[in-house]
């Protein structure tokens, strides 16, 4: 009985073993200082061809770890910043920046060409531990089709929202879970100062907006204007979402449509800014800050906004024709201090969720 | 016993004690404080009674359109019976985004419901019940008419004989026999149910929240560790209590019952009745588990020519790195690996527990066993990333993570089918086989084998298809070039465009295909004496 028990232990122990060493084999070398990794989130994307060339120049052979969404990346970012799963982050955001900087998240480095990054866009100048690296702004869209069909003007700010003309029309996403969500909350904060947002979403509640979870589900199957809400006969012609997505609708339109079905509400923006920085104990930071000049070079910053829908932070990056026609970068956007997100974000979203979903 | 013991401390406790105490440790001290706090907050207190009196209804729902059936699978024999079983096992076995989305397309806008009558549930909590129902409905038919299709039948006919009236002798008989059982199978329902996560994040929307939801928001979206560390704690204790009450219940249902060879007991229908019983068995089957199966399929098969499906072959650049029939493959082969981990911890565990000289510290470890299917996948997910960093145990970017953490799974389900058949076998056997001379390893492979080999086979099996179909934890740690078919599925989903939506109905629909096969040819090995599932 105990020999019977201890040959099964034996070939247990045995398999994984085995397994283990099959994946340090099979693993790929990330010590190795000829390679370097890049963890970000899930929507990273760059040309083949762009990222081949790097290599080809550098010499590293770049990794990338798309590790969950962007709030998820971070957070396992800092829970493992002892010893990281890579060399450089990127994606953290202005709604995240300082929980990612207080938890020691970055070393500094400033890049090479950061003196070509727009001033508008630069932060932590003493330190630079985080190089910006796109832009992006959360917008009301608004579906084309049902304001001309119904003879009405599409709202133009975050005070027109709240006008009885526009009840029951617009779509949201969760604060807690989503960063359009968010942005749209900080936006109404930046707008109407920390002690009038609650009374606007009073308002927006008492009009009939609309929560759910996430973006998908908001801009895909509540969202009248786009490819895919209109197959789900969607109802909502208002969504917050990007200033970018009129030009998505184009580009990925089937057929490509003659112009953009939908657009943008530019008074009810909020300014996104991604960053990134070289990893604290980075394994091979010599590659790290190679990689990190290569995320500012024009070659990448002209490559970037058809892959992730964004807009470059480089002074004279190129922006696609269709990026300038159905939807440029908001003029007077609302801003928040990193700092001041930092502060109120945990609460001002407790607050939301008790005041808009319960 | 070293073995699972070593296995469950190493992959299961240590990552999930690690990541507890980076939440509730600060500087070096235990915050316990924080406990109280935390329960105290009325938002916590609203997710806490949601979460339970969800579980309540939902399993006191699966009971009630469950049980019927049970009857039906356990005594009546009727053409086709076998596949029905399969069938309606299936739903089990599917990852939580694939059937979010299959109910979606029943009761949302523009869903079957809707369109016929203008009804949507979707963002109701009846849609989150319904699919639980939908999950679950196995449970209850294998486990609780896996019995009655044992009970002798001989005996409430003897208590008719004796002048008792049907009802009567049912609740005299047949009930008392019949409750550790029904008791079994709605103590695991609840289980499910109460740790349920994808299908409340899909179906519920933002105003609806389980424990489990609320620990993968306080984790993942808000990092409050400690929050999260507070509600872990909780979610364990509840889990424990519960499989604790299960496990004496399992021990009361092992007690001496006079059982019988199912497939004597199974036979026509007879009568108005009982054929009206099959018939009312047989709509609610199919309404509300082939039909929401049904959407997916008809929903893949929108573009002609089988559009989606050859889509799936090819290299888009971007979502994926490769294309996403690949996914199969991949699927497969971590399917491969999390079974053979399981059955050996599984086999060991079993074997072990089985001992004569088992004490109570073992039995208790049947339970803990099943530990890891009441734990949320982004705790233990986070938990590996923090605790298994070190060379040796560097695992954090190894394949090898994805059958580790499916194993955790499977491991409770390979356990619970091979301990009723190893228990059943005689020690006398294993004795006069060694006093006869024969060697350790001979006694194993001639008195044992033959024996357990049709449960090894059953058990292996299920650990497959829950395998192929675990997704909480899979999400969290795959390798984004290695997708599996449940990944595959939710990445597709989240991007725009009717072909994305197609591609991840197709693949939903293969991913269908093969656990059906699977538990198919489970069907053709069932011996009467396995499985509780």
């Amino acid at each position: 009985m105990h020999t019977k028990t201890f040959v099964a232990a034996a070939v247990g122990l045995g398999l994984i073993t085995l397994s283990a060493c099959g994946s340090s084999s099979g693993s790929e070398g990330s010590g190795n200082s000829k390679s370097v990794t890049l963890v970000s989130h899930d929507s990273w994307a760059v040309s083949k061809s762009v990222l081949a060339d790097f290599e080809k120049k550098s010499g590293y052979k770049v990794n990338v770890l798309k590790d969950g969404d962007a709030g998820q990346a971070v957070n396992k970012a800092i829970l493992t910043k002892d010893n990281p799963q890579g060399d450089v982050f990127f994606g953290v955001d202005n709604t995240l920046l300082s929980r990612a900087l207080d938890n020691g998240l970055f070393q500094s480095y400033e890049a090479k060409g950061s003196d070509l990054i727009l001033p508008e866009y630069r932060v932590d100048q003493a330190k630079h531990r985080v190089t910006p690296i796109d832009s992006g702004d959360i917008c009301v869209n608004y579906d084309k089709a049902y304001f001309s069909k119904h003879k009405l003007t599409p709202p133009a700010s975050f005070d027109d929202l709240v006008k009885p003309e526009y009840k029951n029309l617009l779509v949201t996403e969760n604060a807690a879970t989503s960063s359009p969500g968010l942005g749209f909350l900080l936006g109404s904060a930046a707008k109407y100062g920390d002690a009038g947002w609650q009374g606007y979403w009073e308002k927006l509640k008492a009009n009939g907006v609309k929560v759910v979870d996430g973006w998908e589900q908001a801009y895909n199957e509540e969202f009248s204007g786009s490819a895919g809400g209109k197959k789900a006969k969607a109802d909502r012609p208002l969504v917050v979402s990007y200033a970018s997505s009129p030009p998505a609708e184009v580009i990925y339109g089937d057929p490509k449509p003659k112009t953009a079905p939908t657009g943008v509400s530019y008074g009810t923006c909020f300014r996104q800014v991604e960053y990134a920085g070289l990893l604290s104990n980075a394994k091979n930071s010599k590659g790290g800050k190679a990689l990190l000049d290569f995320l500012v070079t024009k070659e990448f910053q002209d490559d970037m906004p058809l892959n992730m829908f964004v807009y470059p932070v480089r002074e004279g990056a190129q922006v696609p024709p269709e990026f300038v026609k159905y939807g440029p970068q908001a003029k007077d956007p609302e801003t928040m201090a990193p700092a001041k997100i930092a502060d109120n974000r945990d609460q001002w979203v407790k607050s939301w969720t008790s005041l808009v979903l319960k | 016993m070293v073995v699972p013991v070593a296995f469950f401390a190493l992959f299961f406790a240590w990552p999930v004690a690690a990541i507890v105490a980076r939440g509730l440790k600060v500087d070096g001290a235990w915050q316990f404080g924080r406990i109280a706090d935390v329960v105290a907050q009325s938002d916590i207190r609203h997710v806490l009674w949601f979460t339970t009196w969800q579980a309540l209804a939902s399993t006191a729902l699966t009971l009630l359109i469950a049980l019927p059936g049970a009857y039906v699978f356990a005594r009546l024999d009727f053409p086709g019976k076998q596949v029905l079983r399969a069938v309606v096992t299936v739903p089990f076995v599917l990852p939580t985004v694939v059937v979010g989305t299959a109910f979606l397309a029943l009761v949302g806008r523009g869903g079957l419901l809707d369109e016929l009558w203008g009804v949507r549930l979707d963002t109701t909590v009846w849609a989150i019940l319904l699919a639980h129902v939908f999950f679950n409905y196995a449970v209850v038919v294998r486990t609780v008419g896996g019995l009655w299709g044992q009970l002798d039948p001989g005996q409430e006919e003897a208590a008719r004989m004796l002048g008792a009236s049907r009802w009567a002798a049912w609740r005299k008989v047949t009930l008392p026999a019949l409750a550790p059982a029904v008791a079994a199978a709605a103590l695991m329902v609840f289980l499910f149910t109460f740790t349920s996560f994808g299908v409340v994040q899909i179906l519920g929307g933002p105003t609806f929240a389980t424990l489990e939801v609320e620990i993968y928001r306080q984790t993942s979206e808000i990092f409050d560790l400690s929050t999260a560390a507070v509600l872990t704690i909780v979610q364990f204790v509840a889990v424990g209590a519960i499989l604790a009450v299960h496990a004496r219940t399992v021990r009361r249902r092992e007690t001496a019952l006079r059982l019988v060879d199912a497939s004597v007991t199974a036979r026509r229908p007879r009568g108005a009745r009982e054929w009206g019983l099959l018939a009312g068995v047989l709509a609610t089957v199919l309404v509300l588990l082939v039909l929401p199966l049904a959407v997916l399929v008809q929903r893949s098969l929108d573009a002609p020519g089988f559009g989606y499906y050859r889509a799936l072959t090819r290299d888009d650049g971007g979502t994926f790195l490769v294309p996403p029939i690949e996914a199969i493959g991949n699927s497969l082969q971590y399917a491969v690996a999390a079974t053979a981990i399981a059955v050996v911890i599984g086999g060991l565990a079993a074997a072990a527990l089985t001992r004569r000289d088992a004490g109570r510290l073992v039995r208790g470890f049947d339970a803990l066993l099943m530990l890891p299917l009441g734990v949320s996948a982004v705790t233990v997910g986070f938990g590996f990333l923090i605790a298994l960093d070190e060379p040796p145990l560097d695992l954090r970017s190894s394949w090898i993570l994805v059958p580790l953490a499916q194993a955790l799974v499977g491991v409770p389900f390979v356990v619970r089918t091979m301990l009723p058949v190893l228990r059943a076998v005689d020690g006398r056997l294993r004795e006069s086989a060694a006093v006869l001379g024969a060697s350790p390893w001979r006694v194993w492979r001639e008195v044992d084998l033959p024996m357990v080999r049709r449960a090894l086979l059953v058990a292996a099996g299920f650990a497959f298809a829950v395998s192929l179909g675990e997704f909480g934890a899979t999400v969290f740690i795959a390798r984004p070039d290695n997708p599996t078919l449940p990944v595959a599925v939710a990445r597709l989903l989240g991007r725009p465009g009717a072909l994305n939506y197609g591609q991840a109905m197709a693949l939903s629909t293969i991913l269908m295909v093969v656990c059906a096969v699977a538990l198919l040819v489970l069907e053709r090995l069932r011996t009467d004496r396995t499985g509780e599932f």
